[in-house]
């Protein structure tokens, strides 16, 4: 009996940090509609200053928990001030360059505290006064614990009196609602957005500090810990303070529990329970319908199609493509198809986004199982590359419709949580199940036939293959099929009005979409001989969002310009010092300066070009 | 005190208002008469900066507003009441007025909490109810109350009567002219003329964007063809 109370007891007091991430981010999000990847840097930075602060002035209980509200105040100036200077022009862009700017913040986070504190892990004194266990029922019980089990529920309590007693309080939550009106009854949105912004970056600051007592500082604690807010906000209900509290309860106490029936579950379980509470109640236990929208896109330009010129000009970039192996290169060969694999990701989820109108935050999801399910073939069928190459693009199409099946129910930001999770739960199975997928180890030794084992037989058959896959995207993107999802993306209302069956056409674009990135991830698994859980992972997933980007989500082309300057830029940027930084710094400039991407930089361009050239062409 | 001059707004690339020109005089109650898409809301929105003009000029009190954030253009005194009524759901009545509630007076009188009460004694039974729960008609007096707990000067009254029962539409009528007497100025956009007639001073016709026809509604009256040709359904 004592054991369990005490597992309760621990996981309660899990609880009260996640809640304090998570309730920051709900908040955050509620007002300013933002999904703020950076928080779980917040966080982490909460935990470093907390660390600094305590060791340095080391007076006792009063200097303990003073450095606790010290750091967390720090962290909510950073957070204001990135609010002012970055975030501020973002409000109106779609989530996609939200979330990206964000991760940028991550990156460059990351680097700047290993520049302050170093790579190693730190370990914080215990609080003063608070340092012993006291026995409940016989079991040991970290005083420590207890206190914080009661910290959560304060901080409930003062942010609800904050919100419900306070003239500030009431603007936070009506602009939650309905943020335009707010602003015409004469309240500069801007201040609110700020200090909302830093209240949450508080919250998430406080959340890290008070963790310096129980566990090590690391630069992991931020991504390790944003996967797990996100879920607690999405179950909680995206901008619910007290679902958030709700969720982090629900999730740290399964967690403590769930770990005694199966000791690897505790990466995927909150993931698991979010598909639950998302089939139950898509928008989350304490949510609203609708809260769960961005900011509106901008009409978007019809697509068009390829003129006779541009069909030319595809056509000799293929043929200089095709006589690259004669200027021998071993290198740029390897590079090449490093590309040409980045362009087929890239370019199956800008399908996803840019026509079918469904944002997902977890594509490396279908890349993962295309290439886990053609390695784990090879490995225990012994199959050869040329059945991989069929495999791994249906397991990763079967995967689609499996998690897409859920995902289409959803919109907008819930849905792309959804593929979050999904991917987030492929990376715990393939990270933890170490006798089936070898967990960090990989699975090793994946080597293409014969035929296709020269560098240079290998970049013809991924650029053949990868050809196929964008002409079959562009293809099917101008195909009655392609106009039901770009109707759908428009408004989902009238293409089911007319009668059309929008969720079925939309689930079969997501099976589309995950063959198409499976077929990247063989492709990518066998030009490497190996597979990683990285290539699940959530930097996976927003390496490709940021490709998307840089090209732009609303021409076809965009994912290919993307993911040719992502890679070059990659490959040179990754073997300087502090890359994070340099390359968190070029996503942020990108960002603020080309919200039409790399594509959206050039077409104007080109409409001159166009519009020089004659007016008979359009016909 | 309020100048409209050739304004032209756009919805994405169609052409709502064309060249729109109208004033609004100090204590003044002027109604704006149209069928639906006339672009009578598309003008208050113009004014409130919801919608920015692609060119023309708006100015209140001599000062361009044109080029200000809405919140600035609520803090020149000009409350916004919104065709949607666009009431927090979530809050309660009294929260309600409370978003709505500024320190600054820049109108006639300033409003507290008890006089809207008593302005609109329908809210005062419910000031602890969500805001969601109110009926279409008390919403109604709920965007109005909490317009004017801004204390503006001016008033744009987007279609107040639009789908509220008769009974209402009569208290509103009466709590409006209250708030006139008050020496407030009234921008009212309407499709209900009972409603329009009773409370305005002056009339606007407006007609694919532009102002067709500017007088009272006595004058109105004498011209049954502009009646025939902008108005009637």
């Amino acid at each position: 009996m004592g054991f369990y109370l005490a597992q309760l007891l621990t996981g309660l007091a899990n609880a009260s940090s996640l809640f304090l991430i998570a309730s920051g981010l709900s908040i955050i999000f509620g007002v300013t509609r933002i999904v703020n990847f950076a928080h779980g840097s917040f966080f982490m930075i909460g935990a470093y200053l907390a660390y600094s602060c305590v060791t340095w002035f080391d007076v006792g209980i009063l200097g303990f928990w003073g450095s606790m509200l010290f750091a967390a105040l720090c962290v909510a100036v950073i957070g204001g001030v990135i609010e002012i200077l970055l975030l501020r022009r973002l409000y109106k862009s779609p989530e996609l360059f939200q979330l990206v700017a964000t991760f940028g913040i991550v990156l460059v986070v990351q680097d700047i505290a290993l520049a302050i504190w170093g790579a190693e892990d730190l370990l914080g004194p215990r609080a003063p006064g608070l340092d012993r266990a006291v026995r409940i029922l016989g079991e040991p019980i970290p005083e420590y614990d207890l206190a914080l089990i009661v910290i959560g529920p304060l901080v409930l309590g003062l942010v609800w009196l904050l919100f419900h007693r306070t003239h500030w309080g009431i603007l936070v939550r009506a602009a939650t609602q309905d943020r335009e009106m707010v602003a015409a009854l004469g309240v500069n949105q801007q201040w609110l957005f700020t200090s909302t912004f830093m209240l949450g970056s508080f919250l998430a600051g406080l959340g890290g500090a008070l963790q310096v007592p129980r566990e090590s500082v690391s630069l992991l604690m931020d991504l390790s810990i944003i996967g797990e807010a996100f879920v607690v906000v999405v179950i909680g209900g995206m901008g619910s303070v007290t679902g958030a509290f709700i969720a982090a309860i629900l999730i740290s106490v399964l967690n403590s529990f769930g770990i005694l029936l199966f000791p690897s579950i505790s990466l995927l379980l909150p993931f698991l329970v979010m598909a639950v509470v998302l089939i139950v109640r898509p928008w989350g236990l304490l949510g609203k319908p609708g809260s769960g929208h961005g900011a509106p896109e901008a009409p978007q330009d019809p697509l068009r199609l390829l003129g006779k010129r541009a069909i030319w000009a595809w056509a000799l970039i293929l043929a200089a493509l095709l006589t690259l192996p004669l200027a021998d290169d071993g290198f740029l060969l390897v590079l090449m198809v490093d590309v040409l694999i980045a362009i087929l990701f890239a370019a199956s989820l800008q399908f996803l986004m840019g026509v079918g109108g469904m944002v997902s935050f977890g594509h490396a999801a279908y890349f993962g199982l295309g290439a886990y399910g053609a390695a784990l073939c090879v490995k225990y069928a012994n199959i050869s590359m040329e059945f991989a190459l069929v495999a791994g693009p249906v397991i990763g199409a079967l995967g689609a419709l499996f998690f897409g099946w859920f995902c289409v129910r959803l919109s907008g930001v819930y849905l792309a949580m959804l593929t979050l999770a999904a991917a987030q739960i492929l990376w715990g199975i393939a990270f933890q199940w170490q006798d089936v997928t070898g967990g960090d180890d990989g699975i090793l030794g994946l080597w293409p036939s014969e035929w296709a084992s020269s560098q240079s037989a290998y970049f013809y058959l991924t650029l053949v293959l990868c050809s196929i896959g964008l002409m079959l995207l562009r293809r099917i993107a101008h195909s009655p099929f392609g106009y039901v999802l770009r109707g759908g993306r428009d408004s989902a209302l009238r293409i089911e009005a007319i009668g059309l069956d929008l969720k079925a056409h939309q689930w079969m674009g997501f099976a589309l979409v995950g063959g198409l990135a499976g077929l990247a991830g063989v492709l990518f698994a066998f030009s490497k001989g190996s597979i990683f859980p990285d290539s699940l992972s959530i930097p996976h997933s927003v390496d490709a969002l940021i490709m998307v980007l840089l090209g732009g989500i609303q021409s076809l082309i965009g994912p290919i310009l993307g993911a040719v300057s992502f890679i070059l830029l990659e490959d040179w940027i990754s073997r300087l010092d502090y890359w994070r930084f340099i390359f968190g710094t070029i996503i942020l400039l990108i960002v603020v300066t080309a919200p039409n991407g790399l594509a959206g930089l050039l077409a104007p361009l080109w409409h001159k070009r166009r519009q020089r050239s004659g007016k008979g062409q359009s016909q | 005190m309020l100048k409209l001059e050739r304004i032209n707004s756009y919805y994405g690339g169609a052409h709502i208002l064309k060249d729109l020109s109208l004033d609004v005089q100090k204590h003044e109650v002027v109604a704006l008469l149209g069928r639906n898409g006339a672009g009578k809301s598309t003008t208050m929105k113009s004014i409130m900066g919801l919608i920015l003009p692609k060119s023309g000029t708006i100015t209140y009190n001599n000062q361009a507003i044109s080029n200000l954030a809405s919140h600035q253009i609520c803090q020149c005194g000009i409350g916004y009441v919104p065709e949607e009524r666009r009431i927090f759901a979530d809050l309660s009545v009294e929260e309600n007025l409370e978003v709505g509630r500024r320190s600054s007076q820049t109108g006639p009188i300033n409003w507290q909490k008890e006089d809207l009460f008593d302005l609109f004694p329908n809210l005062a039974e419910r000031r602890t109810q969500r805001g969601g729960n109110l009926s279409g008609g008390e919403q109604q007096m709920l965007t109005i109350a909490r317009t004017l707990m801004g204390n503006p000067s001016m008033l744009l009254l987007d279609e107040p009567s639009e789908g509220i029962a008769p009974v209402i539409v009569e208290q509103l009528a009466k709590a409006i002219k209250g708030v006139k007497a008050q020496g407030l100025a009234i921008l009212l956009s309407e499709q209900n003329m009972h409603f329009a007639r009773l409370v305005s001073d002056r009339t606007y016709i407006i007609e694919q964007g532009s102002i067709r026809y500017e007088g009272s509604f006595s004058d109105l009256d004498q011209h049954p063809n502009i009646w025939k040709q902008y108005l009637a359904l």
